[in-house]
């Protein structure tokens, strides 16, 4: 009210007065005006944080155009450091878009009730499991996978170059191991996208989206955050890494 | 007339409110108690699905049957004084002189009952949480409240980010994400961790237990009915907790054995690269190189331990058709 009210000021005169040639603003004015700055600056503060926690990585739609009855085809990639970004040593995944990008995402649009045709170049090496139960196939159709075109059901990751990761959604009962490259490989690849001239093995398996639109969250359980507590943080509680969601829609 | 003189007359002469209020509250009580115990009191949550279940749904609905003449009586004393205590308009102050007296027999009479309200659930409390042996909570390693079934299926339930596996022991140790548990049979859920704090929490069977790592936790329960179970995480474990849930069964002992026999001659190769059954596991901390070992501590004592009951994993009787 200080500098809104008319000039001069009669019966208030701590709110403004007149000084030697100039305008002194009042008590109430400053603390209006510092009051008002401060919400902007909360404000501020607020929508940054909102705004930053509410980012996420992209989508890619393979739910778009799909007619009922025919098959969704995924491929996905898995690599040791993703090699860009703000934590590049990070193991990820990355998903090739419909266009044939590869795109540092793993949120997926996907229809309902649907089969989806999984196929996953896996560049990373490998390690024995905290788990050895996440070393079998179940879950996809058939309880079927191929590792390099050839069925397998189980990974003893003891043995030969371990499991380097694995491809499980929870929630549906699905979950594939992915067995590891060898870590000393001349063209192992270390940074992504890696390309199929690079040491990797190639699974395949598919699976059916269930009826019930909603998001299903998938991750690796392979505890692959490599200087994390129990190696379940960084990478492994991060989308686009090692964790994502399929957004069923009808 | 003043208006303190007819503020008196009105008090000497008046109704006699406290029959009044004590009529009515037991008039409403004796309606809405056992309107609530027959009409809600059966749908109430967790349902009756086992025996830990019903026990937690008759406990929620007796202490709703003290709790609702108590709410009832506040808010009809409430209600009763803003009809007819409220100030009139243009009346004297009634703040201070008589009506701010304390009434010692109205005092003696609320602290008296509000004690026994209180005692009374404190000893229900617990009598219930002993007798049903535990409840269903998590009783730790050497549980004191044991069941008083002969025979024990010792399930156990192993937590990690960000799912539950479940180990059957009477079937060779094969491990499972499904929860699948035998009808009119007494389960005794063993759960461990392999990584955090995660928290086992199968609503529908009354059941809830903490998942430490290296620590066994025991909690029993009797199950009695067929069903679908909803098993959640209901401990902060992470940035994914909240999708660290999945769906388990209820089913006839026949259905059991013919998918638990299932299940141990199809998993039979996984079972090999497990670690030997344990209660508890100790798991590497360093991440990708971790793998999981049996703490070779106490490998199967604690189960025998279970009061007059001694069940060993050799002993623990397969649920019979």
């Amino acid at each position: 009210m200080g500098i809104a009210m008319a000039w001069p000021p009669r019966d208030e005169p701590s709110e403004t007065v007149r000084g030697k040639g100039r305008y002194v603003v009042g008590r109430s004015a400053r603390l209006g005006i510092f009051s008002s700055l401060l919400a902007v600056a909360v404000g501020l503060v607020v929508f940054v944080s909102m705004a930053y926690l509410r980012s996420e990585p992209p989508t890619l739609d393979f739910a778009a155009g799909h007619s009922q009855g025919q098959a969704v085809d995924m491929t996905l990639q898995t690599v040791g450091a993703i090699g860009f970004g703000t934590h590049p040593s990070w193991v990820s995944y990355l998903t090739q878009a419909p266009d044939g990008k590869w795109v540092h995402t793993t949120l997926w649009d996907l229809p309902a009730n649907t089969r989806v045709n999984v196929t996953i170049d896996q560049y990373d090496s490998g390690s024995a499991l905290r788990n050895p139960q996440v070393g079998a196939v179940y879950g996809t159709l058939g309880n079927a996978a191929t590792l390099n075109g050839k069925p397998f059901s189980l990974i003893d990751a003891t043995k030969g170059n371990g499991v380097g990761h694995t491809f499980s959604i929870p929630t549906l009962g699905i979950n594939v191991p992915l067995y590891g490259v060898n870590g000393n490989a001349k063209n192992f690849c270390n940074s992504a996208p890696c390309t199929l001239s690079e040491a990797h093995n190639t699974v395949e398996f598919s699976f059916m989206t269930p009826k019930t639109t909603g998001q299903y969250g998938w991750q690796c359980f392979v505890p692959c955050g490599g200087g994390y507590v129990y190696g379940n943080g960084g990478p492994m509680q991060t989308i686009s890494f090692m964790d994502g969601f399929l957004k069923v829609v009808s | 007339m003043s208006d303190q003189q007819a503020t008196v007359s009105r008090t000497a002469g008046g109704p006699n409110h406290g029959a009044r209020l004590a009529v009515a509250w037991l008039v409403i009580s004796a309606i809405v108690d056992p309107l609530f115990w027959f009409a809600a009191g059966p749908h109430m949550p967790p349902g009756d699905m086992t025996s830990s279940a019903s026990g937690a749904q008759f406990d929620f609905n007796v202490l709703m049957m003290a709790a609702l003449p108590v709410t009832l009586g506040v808010w009809l004393y409430f209600g009763y004084a803003i009809v007819n205590w409220r100030a009139s308009k243009g009346g004297s102050d009634l703040i201070g002189g008589p009506k701010a007296r304390g009434n010692m027999k109205i005092q003696t009479a609320w602290i008296a009952s509000t004690t026994i309200v209180v005692l009374s659930a404190f000893v229900f409390g617990t009598v219930e949480l002993i007798v049903p042996a535990g409840a269903g909570g998590g009783e730790g390693p050497q549980p004191i409240w044991t069941p008083t079934s002969k025979t024990v299926l010792p399930i156990q339930v192993i937590g990690q980010q960000w799912k539950f596996t479940y180990r059957y022991p009477t079937y060779g140790g094969f491990e499972t994400d499904t929860l699948m548990v035998p009808n009119n049979t007494t389960i005794a859920f063993h759960v461990t961790s392999l990584d955090v704090i995660h928290d086992f929490w199968a609503y529908q069977l009354g059941v809830k237990a903490d998942a430490n790592p290296q620590q066994d936790n025991v909690a029993f329960t009797t199950t009695h009915a067929l069903g679908k179970v909803t098993v959640r995480c209901d401990e902060l474990c992470g940035i994914w907790h909240g999708a660290m849930f999945n769906y388990g069964h209820v089913v006839s002992k026949t259905t059991f054995q013919q998918w638990a026999s299932s299940n141990e001659t199809q998993l039979a190769a996984v079972t090999k690269l497990l670690p030997p059954f344990s209660w508890t596991y100790t798991a590497d901390a360093n991440g990708a190189d971790g793998v999981y070992y049996p703490d070779n501590v106490d490998k199967y004592s604690k189960i025998q331990v279970y009061g007059a009951q001694p069940v060993s994993v050799a002993q623990a009787v397969k649920p019979t058709s």
